[in-house]
């Protein structure tokens, strides 16, 4: 599975958010077409570490080395809390991250590029629904789709299948999976639940207050997850 | 009617005003920032009585107090969370120093009326120029940053994860919006500014679904109000602020209507 390209490198990270060290210095490599699941109960600091390879978060010490530009990350954030009377489409909402050209109108590429995308996430029969007319699953899809739209080399899903029902998590899961298999991508996915991360990962990274480990998804035990959600 | 001199400008910058609420408009509302656009009415009409006061042109009073205020309050609900408490003090402020500074001036109280409701008589060949030159101004800025602006504000939290610059971002916007306050006022007045800023563009988000769509009709409402506004001032001789505020009402009102039909 795992190409030798290395996409991101943390070594002896550790963060620290209101004077309050989160975790003990963490190391690990992420290569191309890798899919490493962050697990760990709630509040443990999988966002926070995710916000620091996002840049978003003051690193306490350690370093990380990102081998991509920034811009080829497509993230889809924990929480978006779109309003009830949200107005846009979803073809609108995804094309949003359309946002470096000076054209008000979208060019011809970027039209095949937002339809593929649509494609991909099986929403093109939603493509003209508002938004605001989406169930859970489906706007997790479009989340999906937003993140997807510049071609990133590492996708970052935080806690995305959190609200979802189980066959919803599952089919976002399949489009991660069968999307980072055609195009070569690298996925970090932040979650608690153990099962998805089993079935879909081929690294895992067990964060806990005071202690993590790293490994190959098949090498974690039962033991192990015991320990970190008792 | 578009005999009058007087009456051409004001079609002409009514027509202006109309293009650019319809367009700021509904970024105002995608940004949640109508509280802000209130705000400014109320620091535009303290900035154009110490324009008067000064004994410069008032236009350029609001420009200058509604782009401070602007920045300031902006700067403020970016970095914190929103006080409505010190908006109220800034806004009290604002007020009270405009009726000083009318004091002051000894102005007669028809300055005070053309501010505060404004004026389609008073619109000279000079103003005329001069809100075109700031009206393109505004312009510039928004379509230099439309496809960020659009981004960041119909989805902060994905543009924020995009790296965009979002605090320039809404910079910029804020001094757009400032601009088009102050030039709005000139006609409708500062008291019912934010009139054409906002209700236009929140009655275009019942009926369109893309942003494209959403400024072409909040454009449309607003124009339909200016127009339709200034004929039946003229007509009338009522103030034109009264019809313009009436009618985007009627419009807002027919598309609460339809958006709980199509719901």
């Amino acid at each position: 599975m795992k190409n030798n390209e290395k996409i991101l490198s943390i070594k002896d990270l550790s963060l620290k958010v209101s004077k309050h060290i989160l975790f003990d210095p963490i190391s690990f490599n992420l290569f191309q077409n890798d899919f490493l699941s962050i697990l760990g109960k709630n509040g443990v600091g999988k966002t926070t570490l995710i916000k620091a390879i996002l840049f978003n978060q003051k690193i306490n010490s350690g370093q990380i080395k990102l081998y991509i530009k920034d811009n080829l990350i497509g993230y889809v954030p924990q929480f978006r809390n779109l309003p009830k009377d949200y107005p846009l489409t979803v073809k609108e909402f995804i094309s949003l991250a359309f946002d470096k050209s000076l054209l008000p109108w979208l060019s011809k590429k970027e039209k095949k590029r937002l339809n593929v995308v649509l494609q991909q996430t099986r929403l093109l029969d939603l493509a003209n629904y508002r938004m605001s007319n989406l169930s859970g699953g489906e706007l997790e899809r479009a989340y999906l789709a937003q993140a997807l739209l510049n071609n990133p080399k590492l996708l970052i899903l935080d806690e995305s299948t959190a609200s979802l029902d189980n066959i919803s998590k599952l089919n976002l899961l399949e489009l991660v999976k069968s999307y980072q298999k055609e195009a070569k991508i690298s996925v970090i996915f932040a979650t608690h639940d153990l099962s998805l991360a089993k079935k879909y990962s081929d690294h895992y990274l067990l964060i806990e207050p005071d202690r993590y480990s790293y490994g190959n998804i098949n090498e974690l035990s039962d033991q192990q997850l015991e320990d970190a959600n008792a | 009617m578009l005999n009058y001199q007087f009456m051409q400008n004001a079609f002409i910058v009514g027509t202006l005003i109309a293009i650019l609420s319809g367009i700021i408009g509904v970024f105002v509302i995608a940004r949640n920032m109508t509280f802000l656009t209130h705000i400014l009415s109320e620091t535009g009409f303290a900035g154009a009585a110490f324009g008067l006061f000064m004994g410069w042109n008032p236009l350029w009073g609001m420009v200058l107090f509604t782009l401070l205020s602007s920045i300031f309050i902006g700067q403020l609900s970016n970095s914190t969370e929103r006080n409505d408490d010190s908006i109220t003090a800034v806004s009290s402020l604002a007020i009270g120093s405009g009726i000083l500074f009318l004091f002051l001036a000894n102005s007669n109280s028809s300055s005070a009326t053309n501010i505060l409701f404004g004026s389609i008589v008073g619109i000279d060949k000079k103003a005329v120029v001069n809100m075109i030159g700031l009206i393109l101004v505004v312009i510039a800025l928004v379509s230099l940053i439309y496809r960020k602006l659009k981004f960041d504000s119909f989805d902060p939290i994905g543009a924020k994860s995009r790296h965009l610059p979002v605090a320039l971002i809404a910079l910029f916007f804020q001094i757009a919006l400032a601009l088009s306050v102050s030039v709005s006022a000139q006609i409708i007045g500062s008291l019912l500014i934010f009139i054409l800023l906002t209700l236009p563009a929140a009655s275009a988000k019942n009926f369109a679904h893309n942003v494209k769509y959403m400024i072409g009709l909040a454009i449309s409402f607003s124009l339909a109000g200016v127009w339709l506004g200034l004929w039946l001032s003229y007509k009338t001789n009522w103030p034109v602020s009264f019809f313009i505020s009436l009618i985007e009402f009627l419009i807002y009102f027919v598309g609460i209507i339809y958006q709980k039909r199509m719901n």
